[in-house]
């Protein structure tokens, strides 16, 4: 029974190890997969695609990585065959400069037009509201000559007349 | 007559731009991808022959002439598109053609060429398709023009057409040859 025991444990123990190396290795090509393009369905990884070549390609991977080459080592050799397109990250080269840098160009070119147009919108203002300012002024120093302004019972006809004309442009 | 009030004009511009580069992409192939092999030294091989497996070609065998490698396979349907077009061109005999049978098993691809007809000077079997991952190929057809010093000059994916062969490879195959 022991002796069962101790057989069936050292199985057990011999079998681990190499279950998680394994282990390791799997995980290991499945991130690398992942960033890596199938070039038969464009837009799956190899780690997910199910096409003939994706297989084969994997397999290609796993010897590499069993021989001991990094993951640097591995990408090279396919963008050795089929280009920078199997990278889902490209790399930053002459070439990729508008990839990589189009988009903070373009938020760029926007902030400054959006700053140079809210400028120029605020100088424009107050040249517009300098008109309603000097028909407020008119029309506050009119209320303050004649008492009854501030009292609407009191207002005489002709003179509400005036005073809604002059009041018009403040309520646009 | 104001550059400022020329400045409606920026947006139309812009969208002039964006809409130029759109339209062009709908004409380009999302699915031919440069070969990154073009203007490279052809990756080197030795394959049994099709025809005589106790033989082998590499590429090496075809230095000092400019030769097209045509990737197919009998389990390819639009090879047989081009196959008429093969055919063809080595009834001319203006360039040699090897053929590289990918992923085939032998039997089926003497029995396709059997039938078909056979434009290969040689064809040699990647059964388990490790030249054609040398050689970048994700699809069959592909057909590849090699100089004579052994460098890969055009790479064409998908099948050949009239178009492709009379405007593009043919005048290619010319100049390398004058060469």
């Amino acid at each position: 029974m022991i002796r069962a025991l101790l057989a069936a444990a050292y199985v057990v123990f011999a079998l681990v190890p190499t279950a998680r190396a394994d282990d390791a290795l799997d995980l290991r090509l499945r991130h690398l997969e992942s960033g890596l393009r199938c070039l038969v369905c464009q837009n799956q990884t190899l780690a997910e695609s199910d096409a003939d070549l994706a297989a084969d390609l994997r397999l290609e991977v796993r010897k590499l990585a069993l021989a001991g080459k990094s993951d640097d080592e591995i990408r090279d050799y396919l963008v050795a065959r089929y280009g920078d397109f199997v990278l889902y990250d490209p790399p930053l080269k002459p070439v990729t400069w508008l990839l990589w840098f189009g988009p903070f160009v373009l938020l760029a070119a926007g902030t400054v037009t959006w700053i140079v147009v809210g400028r120029s919108r605020r100088r424009a203002t107050p040249g517009v509201k300098a008109e309603f300012e000097v028909a407020a002024r008119n029309l506050l120093a009119g209320a303050a000559a004649s008492p009854a302004g501030a009292a609407p019972a009191g207002v005489g006809q002709a003179e509400t007349d005036s005073g809604d004309a002059a009041r018009q442009p403040l309520d646009g | 007559m104001t550059l400022k009030s020329l400045r409606w004009l920026i947006p139309i511009a812009v969208f002039a731009v964006i809409a130029a580069f759109l339209y062009a992409g709908l004409f380009r192939d999302p699915r031919e991808v440069p070969s990154p092999l073009i203007g490279k030294p052809a990756p080197a091989f030795s394959l049994a022959e099709l025809h005589a497996p106790d033989r082998r070609l590499s590429p090496s065998d075809m230095r000092g002439q400019v030769w097209l490698l045509n990737v197919w396979a009998s389990w390819c349907v639009s090879c047989r598109e081009e196959h008429p077009l093969l055919v063809a061109l080595a009834k001319t005999g203006i360039v040699p053609i090897v053929g590289l049978d990918y992923k085939d098993k032998p039997g089926d691809g003497r029995a396709w060429l059997t039938d078909n007809g056979n434009p290969y000077r040689t064809s040699v079997m990647d059964s388990d398709g490790r030249t054609g991952i040398d050689w970048g190929v994700y699809g069959v057809p592909e057909t590849y023009v090699v100089d004579r010093a052994g460098i890969i000059r055009y790479k064409q994916i998908g099948p050949l057409t009239e178009q492709t062969l009379k405007q593009t490879i043919l005048p290619l195959v010319r100049r390398l040859q004058a060469s």
